[in-house]
């Protein structure tokens, strides 16, 4: 076990793909010399050379699209886009290409695309740095959307989704990039668990509370804070935005019997949305309550010195625990 | 119906060697619109090879692709095809490049080149797939070495620069050959495409079939100079060439190729060619185009042309005519049948390949999905207008 950023774990895992398979190459802007703005790619380039790691010219579009054409030829492209608001122009080869190759040729082009993506706020930046943009992708058809929480997920899913047939969409929260942990290099990614499959972090038997990215540590420090005053919380890490995996979320409610979901991307039509539906569907008579989402408002993300108001943090999360189990809360007496 | 597996043999001849993209491009011409062949002192020697049996073939294969186009068209209109886009008028663009490639290059085309798909020897009933709406793609790519046909304007622009990169990166000396229209010059893919590729200098060739109308919008809309003196401010050389002089086209595209077998990086080439026909089958061009500038255009015909030249030469025989009208003949009825008897696709077939691993999401949509068809008795009721209960 080594203990390693956030960062450096990346940096690790894809280390080690590069060194596993020589199909893979990394395409982004400022990735090579530099070694990327948050120095995920450092010292990359200079081990295995320009034309592994690519400095590429600024035009997100057409790094997502020449991937496309690499993946084409057989190689295992890993695209950085900078920030998660510099996604926007390579929309449509992500949705309309990337997404939709594999089933318009029935299957003969494979598409082993992962898209790194940095996302979420919390840095002080100025617009299109701290966005969550995710639910554009979970909502395309296609793709595979996965999130990491931890330097040692990060190191493994990484691997994972670089060796995945599928094109993965791999967010990173990039508040979390100096947060230190044990990694294990040694772990087999093969053998880990799946980048499809949420974890149970911490079980508890009130609520069942759900997040992922760079909420989990808020979501854990929740229910740290709620153990203090006898509130048992079950904490999951979905890990995996698409598919959600729902069957630890599923057995988890039917035990707690209440919901809260929390993310930084805004309310409306977003995950939050998209796992209460699904656990009211699978869990209706085990729910005690509505499910409670808590996130980030319906708003272009605001300026720094009030992204703390945007973004849920511990206090907000617990909020929305207490109205999940019914006490006094900020909503107490309101109608839907 | 063959690639070139001669090319030129790596001798370097004066149109390869010059990256001349200056402001007053000559329309590259070797048959003018009345079948005279004419000389050109740097590209008559791309073309020396092709011998009065090949320039039959030429014209077999412009006569044949024709053909298909109209017996689509004709498929459409007999509710057999949902929609076609017609090449006609493009005929010698896509034959004089298409014939000009080699097996293990590889084109990334938009929905109008069947001509080039013919030459690739994509099968004639995968060419309809599509459009019958039997499939979103009709081949598998790797068997002819040619994407599925792309439908957003441009965004193969950037698969093959792409796919260039990856040939240079394995240092081979195949190049990446992408098929586009007059309209998507002006897509951002086509830019960063142009952009990538120059700065990588990878073997791609930029193929621009400049047919005049992107639908109702003439060339002008996108452009107030031509198309291939855009190429100068990549910094990537191009060539402008009459699109309805199958020669001049294969010229063209010989030296483009070359270039990028060489490590010459890209070239764009705009064929100056005309859509006779409509956009697609749901198209009406009588609403936005004068009559006239399609008889202009019918007067500098692709197929006319090398037919009045194939006459000079004393080679328009009966005989030929009769072989090549059979040849058209037993293609379009290959096409017929092949259309009319490909078996329809089962409700769950939409559910394949969405992705290449299991999906959890999709497995629990498709098994809900297969358990309401199996609560009715014939499938097909479930989708009926009228509803089955």
């Amino acid at each position: 076990m080594t203990q390693m950023t956030f960062a450096r774990a990346i940096n690790a895992g894809l280390r080690k793909s590069l060194e596993n398979d020589s199909k893979v190459v990394l395409l982004g802007e400022d990735i090579g010399t530099l070694g990327g703005v948050f120095r995920v790619t450092d010292g990359l380039q200079k081990d295995f050379g320009k034309h592994r790691v690519v400095d590429t010219p600024l035009a997100e579009s057409a790094i997502v699209g020449t991937a496309v054409g690499l993946a084409y030829r057989g190689y295992r492209p890993v695209v950085e886009i900078q920030f998660d608001g510099f996604i926007y122009p390579a929309f449509d080869q992500i949705v309309s290409q990337v997404a939709k190759l594999h089933y318009r040729t029935r299957g003969t082009v494979k598409m082993p695309i992962t898209i790194r993506v940095p996302f979420g706020g919390g840095i002080g930046s100025p617009e299109h740095h701290s966005e969550s943009p995710e639910a554009y992708f979970t909502h395309t058809s296609g793709l595979r959307v996965v999130t990491v929480a931890n330097p040692q997920d990060a190191y493994t899913v990484i691997q994972q989704a670089i060796a995945c047939d599928d094109p993965v969409l791999y967010f990173e929260p990039k508040r979390r990039y100096h947060d230190k942990g044990e990694v294990d290099e040694a772990a087999d990614p093969g053998s880990a668990l799946p980048m499809d499959k949420a974890r149970v972090l911490a079980s508890g038997s009130d609520v069942t509370l759900v997040a992922y990215g760079p909420l989990v540590r808020t979501a854990l420090d929740a229910a740290t804070a709620a153990a203090d005053e006898g509130i048992s919380i079950e904490v999951i890490d979905l890990r995996s935005l698409a598919p959600v995996d729902y069957e630890p979320v599923v057995a988890s409610v039917r035990k707690t019997g209440r919901l809260v979901v929390t993310h930084e991307a805004g309310q409306s039509g977003g995950l939050g949305a998209e796992v209460a539906a699904s656990i009211t569907e699978r869990c209706f008579y085990h729910l005690e309550a509505a499910p409670v989402r808590v996130t980030g408002f319906d708003i272009p993300y605001p300026y720094s010195k009030l992204e703390m108001h945007h973004l849920p943090g511990l206090d907000r999360i617990l909020d929305g625990v207490d109205r999940a189990l019914g006490r006094p809360n900020s909503l107490s007496g309101l109608e839907g | 119906m063959s690639t070139d597996q001669t090319g030129q043999g790596g001798a370097q001849a004066p149109g390869s060697s010059g990256k001349s993209a200056g402001p007053d491009h000559e329309l590259l011409q070797l048959i003018t619109p009345a079948g005279e062949r004419i000389s050109h002192p740097e590209f008559d020697v791309w073309v020396k090879d092709i011998t009065d049996e090949q320039l039959c073939s030429l014209f077999e294969d412009m006569t044949v692709i024709r053909r298909i186009d109209v017996e689509a068209t004709a498929l459409q209109r007999q509710g057999e095809l949902g929609l076609w886009p017609p090449l006609l008028g493009q005929e010698a663009a896509q034959i004089g490049s298409g014939r000009a490639l080699r097996a293990d290059d590889f084109v990334f085309s938009s929905y109008r080149e069947n001509g080039v798909a013919y030459c690739r020897g994509v099968d004639l009933t995968d060419l309809l797939r599509v459009w019958r709406g039997n499939a979103s793609g009709g081949w598998d790519p790797y068997s002819v070495n040619m994407a599925t046909p792309q439908i957003i304007i441009g965004a193969q622009t950037l698969h093959a620069t792409g796919y260039a990169m990856g040939i240079q990166n394995d240092g081979a000396d195949s190049v990446a050959v992408t098929y586009f229209g007059d309209g998507a010059t002006s897509e951002g893919d086509v830019n960063e495409a142009m952009v990538f590729a120059a700065s990588f200098q990878v073997p791609v060739v930029f193929f621009c079939t400049n047919n005049h109308w992107a639908i109702s919008e003439p060339v002008r809309l996108q452009s107030h100079i031509h198309l291939a003196d855009r190429a100068a401010g990549f910094g990537i050389p191009s060539l402008r060439v009459d699109g309805n002089d199958v020669l001049a086209v294969m010229a063209a595209t010989r030296v483009a190729l070359d270039r990028a077998r060489r490590g010459g990086g890209p070239t764009f080439i705009e064929a100056v060619s005309y859509r006779m026909g409509p956009h697609t089958t749901a198209d009406d061009p009588t609403r936005y185009r004068d009559a006239n500038e399609l008889e202009d255009w019918a007067a500098k015909d692709p197929i006319t042309r090398v037919e009045a030249l194939l006459d000079r030469k004393g080679l328009l025989t009966e005989a030929l005519q009769q072989q090549v009208a059979d040849k058209a003949d037993a293609v379009a009825s290959e096409l017929r049948r092949g259309c009319t008897t490909m078996p329809d696709p089962q409700p769950l077939d939409i559910f394949k390949h969405v992705y290449s691993t299991p999906n959890s999401w999709l497995e629990r949509q498709q098994d809900h999905y297969a358990r309401y068809l199996a609560s009715f008795g014939d499938p097909a009721g479930a989708v009926s207008e009228e509803g089955a209960r």
